[in-house]
């Protein structure tokens, strides 16, 4: 036996972060449990060689200050949320081995949801959870693990199962998530239950060094200082008392058959990024636009009619088209509660000039698709406007005399066509016939860089086809 | 001139990924949903990350996180879910995380309504959460700028190593207009404090907490100096007609395309009118507000929230000229033609 005890060398040798004269010990009371936990976690790490890829987070509470000690990459986090933090850095650095480490007030109180969604994620990360039933560094009040009938400074007369519920048990909690691949409860005492758990703290790193698994291991640790006992008292208590609470042994193990997180980022190149964020724009021909140049267009266009109509989506390619046009175009949607069920509409604007409000208050064009989007906008259509509207599913006529109406029978027309979908392409090809303010043949030829479902261009192109025909007709 | 017919909250995650975001952390909120979903659909095809957190507290400390180990990364919201994430910002800010928030402002208090607001003006540009900070906050009033400052914002936030909001409203975020795509960045500024699970970065912490007073205060004084650089070179406006402008109508966001309009009518009128309109909130474009208060018989500021920007316009003019307030709120956006009667009402009196 010729080893020669040391520091660990994950750790600092010289705590120059600590504030004061004293660098050389921890900030933790005689009888903590969290000294003996840090030094079993740098001493695994020294083992496996890890320490320079090791992230170490620290919590709220008395190991706040972890970053004194651990010479590893450090970062300190807002009460409860190591386990949201680890997941940001984790993910930003999947080689790197993180270690998430919190109490019982910042783990199973203000960070439940935190510490059960990361689990349920299945973070490739290790976190270390130390229960001694109470919040140290806050000054000694109750925490979700303390036990029935103990006093602190918040159950002044013991805790009550009325009052404050039952001691949680995380552990058993973490184990009925798929995700979690070790799940297990240990304790810091006497010197077995320490040296267990210095198997533990190991397998729990191995499995995230070697599969990126998740593991949760619960420490039952004392906090003398809080519970108002000599070191060895409180050792003692961890053991007889808080132990009959909180069940030693494993909870859930799985890492036998799991086969590692399948979690990579891969490194993407700037001319990759074209396809992928889909950046195709499209381009204008001004020679074959040049009839329009001229016009004074000005156009404030409300469309309206039930989900499901392709309003919003008369919108946009009426707004698309005018783009093509070299014409300043916005579309707003009537957004949403009001999309899901019931009416719908949108405002587009179409103009020579720079949009303001992309809101249509007043529409130069309202384009009606069933009977209450025309009751509801036909008295703010300007003087000298224009109403579109689909005869075949709105039985009334509008009554305004200062504005010019069309009936078309869209829905009628597009179930000719074989799809009642189609109703909203047969306005538009209406509409652009009655104003001239687009290129019937620009629409056509780019419906199918503008429509998302592909298989129905050809229908939609058809449908525009036979809007115009009827607009013709109708002239005749 | 090529470009692509888009919306604003699509935009926004498009400029990101050019400006070289790879994480996106946030929680589903309306009308800033389609932020989430475009990240969505974008982030894991980029080589990035994407997760739909458990709330917006455990998204905004995911970005901590994420920032902390030096990734460009973002989240957005909508009012109540910004009120919820404030403590991470502070955190942020404290430990000078760079990070980009998108808040796409709804109408308040409480759960309100989706339409949109400038509510968010004091929660966001005063900071918000607890302590001595501030936020950069960028203020687009269209889609293309949805796109440019989804890049611009995160230039900021490395160069000075804190948050930067784009804030705007729920008009802005859903509606759709025609971009032109920037260039993709080339280079990303090397953060050597960051912590990345390498030998050259284990003597790198990322903490808030300092118990020393002295050594608190010192931080602070160095976060205010960092912020007094950012005033004197972060101003960002637009002015529109204000050359000879007797009368200066100021508003950010969609109502500057509102007030736009109106300067437009009001000179066809023969009415001297101009806009100023800030871009950045924070720092507040104190230089050329200067310079109108020279000039100007009055301001007229127009918000959809209760005069929040007002106080900032009041706070530099000091009296000097008259300022007075539009505002609506609710929901609601005024028209032109409320603006239009206001200035002349004003004019009347004045």
């Amino acid at each position: 036996m010729n080893t020669i005890l040391k520091k660990s060398s994950s750790f600092f040798d010289v705590y120059e972060r600590r504030p004061g004269s004293d660098k050389l010990t921890t900030t933790y009371c005689p009888g903590c449990g969290h000294g003996v936990l840090h030094k079993l976690i740098a001493e695994a790490l020294d083992d496996f060689g890890v320490r320079e890829k090791t992230i170490f987070i620290s919590p709220v509470g008395c190991s706040v200050f972890a970053y004194y000690y651990f010479h590893t990459g450090n970062v300190q986090v807002a009460h409860g949320r190591a386990p949201a933090a680890a997941t940001g850095i984790k993910r930003a650095h999947p080689g790197s081995i993180v270690i998430s480490y919190q109490g019982d007030g910042d783990l199973a109180a203000i960070g439940t949801a935190e510490i059960i969604h990361a689990a349920n994620r299945g973070e490739g990360i290790t976190v270390f959870f130390v229960n001694n039933a109470v919040y140290g560094m806050t000054g000694g009040q109750m925490a979700p693990t303390t036990l029935i009938g103990q006093k602190t400074m918040t159950t002044p007369r013991g805790r009550s199962v009325e009052n404050d519920g039952y001691p949680i048990r995380m552990s058993e909690i973490i184990a009925t998530l798929d995700a979690p691949v070790f799940v297990e409860r240990v304790m810091i005492g006497d010197t077995k239950s320490t040296m267990h758990t210095r198997q533990t703290v190991r397998k729990a790193l191995k499995l995230q060094i070697e599969k990126n698994g998740f593991s949760f291991i619960e420490v039952l640790a004392a906090c003398p200082s809080q519970l108002k006992m000599t070191p060895s008292r409180s050792k003692l208590w961890v053991k007889e008392v808080l132990e009959k609470r909180f069940p030693l042994g494993v909870c859930k193990d799985i890492s036998g058959e799991f086969e590692g997180r399948k979690f990579t980022r891969k490194d993407v190149k700037n001319d990759e990024l074209h396809d992928i964020l889909d950046l195709e724009t499209a381009q204008v021909d001004l020679e074959k636009i040049s009839r329009f140049q001229d016009k004074p267009i000005n156009e404030e266009i409300k469309v309206a009619g039930f989900g499901g109509q392709g309003v919003l989506s008369l919108g946009t390619v009426l707004s698309e088209m005018g783009m093509r046009h070299n014409y300043e175009v916005s579309w707003l949607p009537s957004y949403g509660p009001e999309m899901r069920g019931g009416t719908a509409n949108c405002s587009v604007k179409i103009s020579k000039k720079k949009i303001g409000s992309p809101l249509v208050a007043n529409p130069t064009i309202l384009i009606a698709m069933n009977r209450p989007s025309l009751d509801k906008f036909e008295n703010d259509v300007v003087s000298g406007g224009l109403i579109i509207y689909d005869d075949s599913l709105i039985d009334r006529k509008p009554v305004r005399d200062d504005v010019d109406i069309i009936p078309i029978p869209a829905t009628k027309l597009a179930d000719e066509l074989g799809n009642t979908k189609a109703a909203n392409m047969v306005i538009v090809g209406a509409l652009i016939t009655v104003k001239e303010i687009m290129s019937q043949q620009i629409i056509l030829d780019s419906l199918g860089d503008v429509l998302k479902r592909k298989n129905l261009v050809e229908l939609n192109q058809k449908a525009i086809l036979r809007g115009a025909e009827y607009i013709k007709n109708l002239k005749k | 001139m090529a470009k692509q017919f888009l919306k604003g909250n699509e935009a926004v995650v498009k400029g990101a990924i050019l400006a070289g975001c790879r994480a996106y952390y946030g929680y589903p909120i309306t009308p800033a949903s389609e932020i989430a979903h475009a990240a969505a659909m974008y982030m894991p095809l980029a080589g990035g990350t994407f997760v739909q957190a458990e709330s917006e507290v455990a998204a905004i400390n995911m970005v901590y996180g994420a920032s902390a180990a030096g990734e460009r990364v973002m989240t957005a919201s909508s009012g109540p879910g910004i009120s919820l994430k404030q403590e991470g910002v502070s955190y942020c800010a404290g430990a000078e995380l760079p990070c980009v928030i998108v808040d796409i402002v709804r109408g308040g208090p409480g759960l309100g309504n989706i339409a949109p607001e400038q509510s968010d003006y004091n929660q966001v540009v005063k900071g918000g959460g607890h302590g001595n900070y501030k936020v950069l906050v960028l203020a687009p009033n269209s889609v293309q700028e949805m796109c440019d400052f989804g890049m611009l914002a995160f230039d900021l936030a490395d160069k000075y190593r804190n948050p930067v909001y784009v804030l705007t409203d729920g008009f802005i975020g859903q509606m759709m207009e025609p971009v032109e795509f920037p260039e993709p960045v080339t280079t990303i500024p090397e953060k050597t404090w960051a912590v990345k699970g390498t030998d050259e970065t284990t003597n790198n912490f990322i903490t808030s907490i300092d118990l020393d007073p002295d050594d608190l205060e010192r931080h602070n004084q160095k976060l205010q100096q960092k912020y007094a650089i950012i005033e004197e070179q972060e101003q960002r406006a637009e002015e529109y007609r204000t050359d000879d402008a007797e009368i200066v109508l100021i508003g950010y966001g969609i109502i500057s395309r509102i007030i736009q309009t109106v300067v437009d009518e009001l000179r066809d009128k023969g009415v001297k009118a101009g806009m100023l309109r800030p871009i950045t909130l924070f720092p507040f474009p104190k230089k050329a507000l200067e310079k109108l208060t020279k000039t100007t018989q009055f301001f007229l500021t127009v918000e959809m929230s209760n005069g929040q920007l007002v106080d900032d316009v009041r706070l530099l003019v000091e009296g000097r000229k008259p300022v007075h307030l539009y505002t609506r709120m609710g929901g609601n956006v005024p028209s032109t033609k409320e603006i239009h009667d206001e200035v002349m009402k004003l004019m009347r009196l004045s």
